[in-house]
């Protein structure tokens, strides 16, 4: 029986390492078909590479610019097919532990060839990351969200988003040109990005750099409340009774 | 029977005459003692301050035309045993009292015997308890308790950099073998004044040599990425500077200004010599966002205690984010002499 070769993709910010891994699976050819199928130098590019290329195992640096090795692996998950992820790390003693406890695969640097052939044994075997497993991981905050339309992940820029709000099932994220619809949850996204977003009404968060200022909107049965104005967008949106307060918090630091 | 291994006790010495440190804190003493003495003599304000006022004016010429014949005479004091140090410090006080009292006896002719001998005895006490403080001083920042403080201190370069700089090493093996030899020489020197003891000054070019073998191995992994202005045309290379204290500047100015970027940075160098006083200047790419800067406080605390130990009030690190770059500034003495009363074993 013929195997179809382990389809890799290599990421890692610096060359020489990149360079490495090669070599070492080019070691590894005559025990296990497989083939590199690219080299990406940032979370960022394995992605869009994953878009066109497919790939059975994807190995990732963590400690990268632009997006690190763990968002990837989040971003991963939105494939149709997302593949399975082996984190390779030089020094990396926190995530190092949470790899231990969530039973995550790695493989330090410098990488031995026999450690990467019995991983690259296994990946059969292997399931992509839980989104679970993951979110335990200590990561820093995302630097994108992302979101699949027609099978493709699409990414959307930390700082691009004007607000976000939630809807039914879904959360819609404003950017400056369009929307998209993301399915996680509010409260989890206000945890994760803290201070840049602020809740102005129990479904919806605004991007704190995009509040131009207030207006008290008197409606037609008499009832008075405040609207936020957006930088990017002509829809102002509700504060909430609740919210109240950031109108004068933020409306004083807007107007100094 | 054990014995004492670290038998190199302090031999007694004077502070530092000449040392901007100790001056100040010879001013700052004294002229607490005075404000102190005010305070005991008068109950109320006005009177409390007028008595400071009068005792300042008996204390102050003496205090300033004393420490200047000290000044004068620190080379010598400084290598006299401490015992003739002592001696003559005191000797001083009591001449430089009299003198003072007398030339201020002929000038206010109502000027009591007793006025003069409270003021000369004021002086040798205060000149008294100020040896024993430096010498307290002294002993607080002795060899044994400085050298564990400085080991304590020791610069310790990230693993994350010596594990990539191995797989970058490992990864030139098979195709530019001779590469590799130059980066594994690189390493190992690099290596080895991390794992020496450091705790004595070294001249400046060592320190840029370091930092040049330092660089070269983060350009084998980082490529284009990393590019180095150095600026370097005024350095005084002789002048004598903690080892390890442009290396991990740089070592930061990397992981947080390089790494975290993957558009090219350059990071600037500019080490000069400017009114006696030797500067270094390094600056780096930076963006506000980044966070975690925990591992670069803790560099910059290390190496201003660095400082202060070996040059006290005479050198500073000053750091300031810009709006797009990082800059941290050195300023020490310069001294090209290796400092005595280190320990020798």
């Amino acid at each position: 029986m013929t195997e179809a070769p382990l389809r890799i993709v290599l990421v890692d910010d610096e060359a020489p390492a990149r360079r490495r891994l090669r070599e070492l699976l080019d070691d590894c050819t005559g025990a296990l078909p497989l083939i590199v199928v690219g080299e990406a130098g940032s979370g960022r590019e394995a992605l869009h590479l994953l878009g066109t290329t497919p790939a059975d195992l994807v190995l990732t640096d963590i400690h990268m610019p632009d997006m690190d090795g763990i968002e990837l692996a989040r971003h991963l998950l939105k494939l149709p097919l997302p593949p399975v992820l082996i984190f390779t790390t030089a020094y990396h003693e926190h995530a190092i532990a949470a790899f231990e406890v969530h039973a995550i695969d790695y493989l330090v640097k410098p990488v031995r060839v026999q450690r990467l052939l019995s991983a690259l044994q296994k990946v059969p075997r292997l399931k992509p990351l839980s989104d679970t497993k993951l979110n335990r991981l200590p990561a820093a905050a995302r630097r994108f969200l992302s979101v699949t339309e027609r099978s493709r992940v699409v990414l959307v820029p930390i700082d691009e988003i004007v607000y976000l709000k939630a809807e039914l099932k879904y959360i819609t994220i404003r950017t400056a040109d369009r929307e998209f619809l993301l399915e996680e949850s509010l409260t989890r996204l206000e945890e994760e990005f803290g201070p840049r977003f602020v809740r102005v009404h129990r479904n919806c968060l605004v991007a704190r750099e995009a509040i131009r200022g207030f207006e008290r909107r008197v409606s037609a049965d008499g009832d008075a409340h405040w609207e936020v104005m957006l930088r990017g967008v002509t829809e102002a949106l509700p504060v909430s009774r609740r919210q109240q307060f950031i109108v004068r918090e933020i409306g004083r630091d807007a107007s100094a | 029977m054990r014995t004492s291994i670290n038998q190199n006790r302090t031999p007694l010495s004077l502070p530092e005459l000449r040392n901007l440190g100790t001056i100040l804190r010879i001013l700052l003493l004294v002229n607490g003692v005075v404000m102190i003495a005010a305070f005991v003599r008068e109950e109320r304000a006005a009177a409390i301050s007028a008595a400071w006022g009068q005792m300042s004016a008996a204390v102050e010429p003496h205090l300033l035309f004393e420490l200047l014949i000290l000044y004068l005479l620190a080379p010598w004091l400084e290598r006299a045993p401490y015992a003739v140090g002592a001696t003559s410090v005191m000797a001083l006080t009591l001449a430089v009292g009299l003198a003072y009292n007398t030339a201020l006896a002929a000038l206010f002719p109502d000027m009591t015997t007793g006025a003069m001998l409270r003021h000369v005895m004021f002086s040798l006490l205060i000149a008294g308890v100020l040896l024993f403080y430096f010498q307290l001083r002294a002993k607080a920042l002795s060899p044994a308790i400085t050298e564990a403080r400085l080991q304590a201190l020791q610069a310790r370069i990230r693993p994350h950099f010596l594990f990539n700089s191995i797989t970058a090493v490992l990864s030139l093996m098979r195709s530019e073998p001779r590469r590799a030899e130059t980066a594994l020489e690189d390493l190992a020197d690099l290596f080895r004044v991390l794992m020496r003891d450091n705790r004595q000054l070294a001249p400046l070019s060592d320190e840029v040599e370091l930092c040049r073998q330092y660089l070269d191995l983060e350009k084998l992994r980082l490529g284009d990425r990393l590019t180095i202005e150095w600026h370097i045309d005024n350095m005084p290379g002789d002048a004598q500077v903690p080892p390890l204290l442009l290396q991990p500047l740089l070592e930061n100015a990397v992981y947080h200004g390089i790494e975290t970027s993957s558009a090219p940075g350059v990071i600037a160098i500019n080490i000069f010599l400017r009114r006696g006083e030797v500067h270094a200047i390094l600056r780096n790419p930076y963006k506000i966002t980044d966070s975690s800067h925990g591992g670069n406080r803790m560099a910059l605390a290390n190496i201003r205690e660095r400082l202060a130990l070996h040059f006290d009030a005479e050198a500073s690190l000053q750091s300031k984010a810009n709006r797009d770059s990082y800059e941290v500034h050195i300023r020490m003495p310069y001294r090209t002499y290796v400092e005595s009363g280190d320990a020798h074993d």
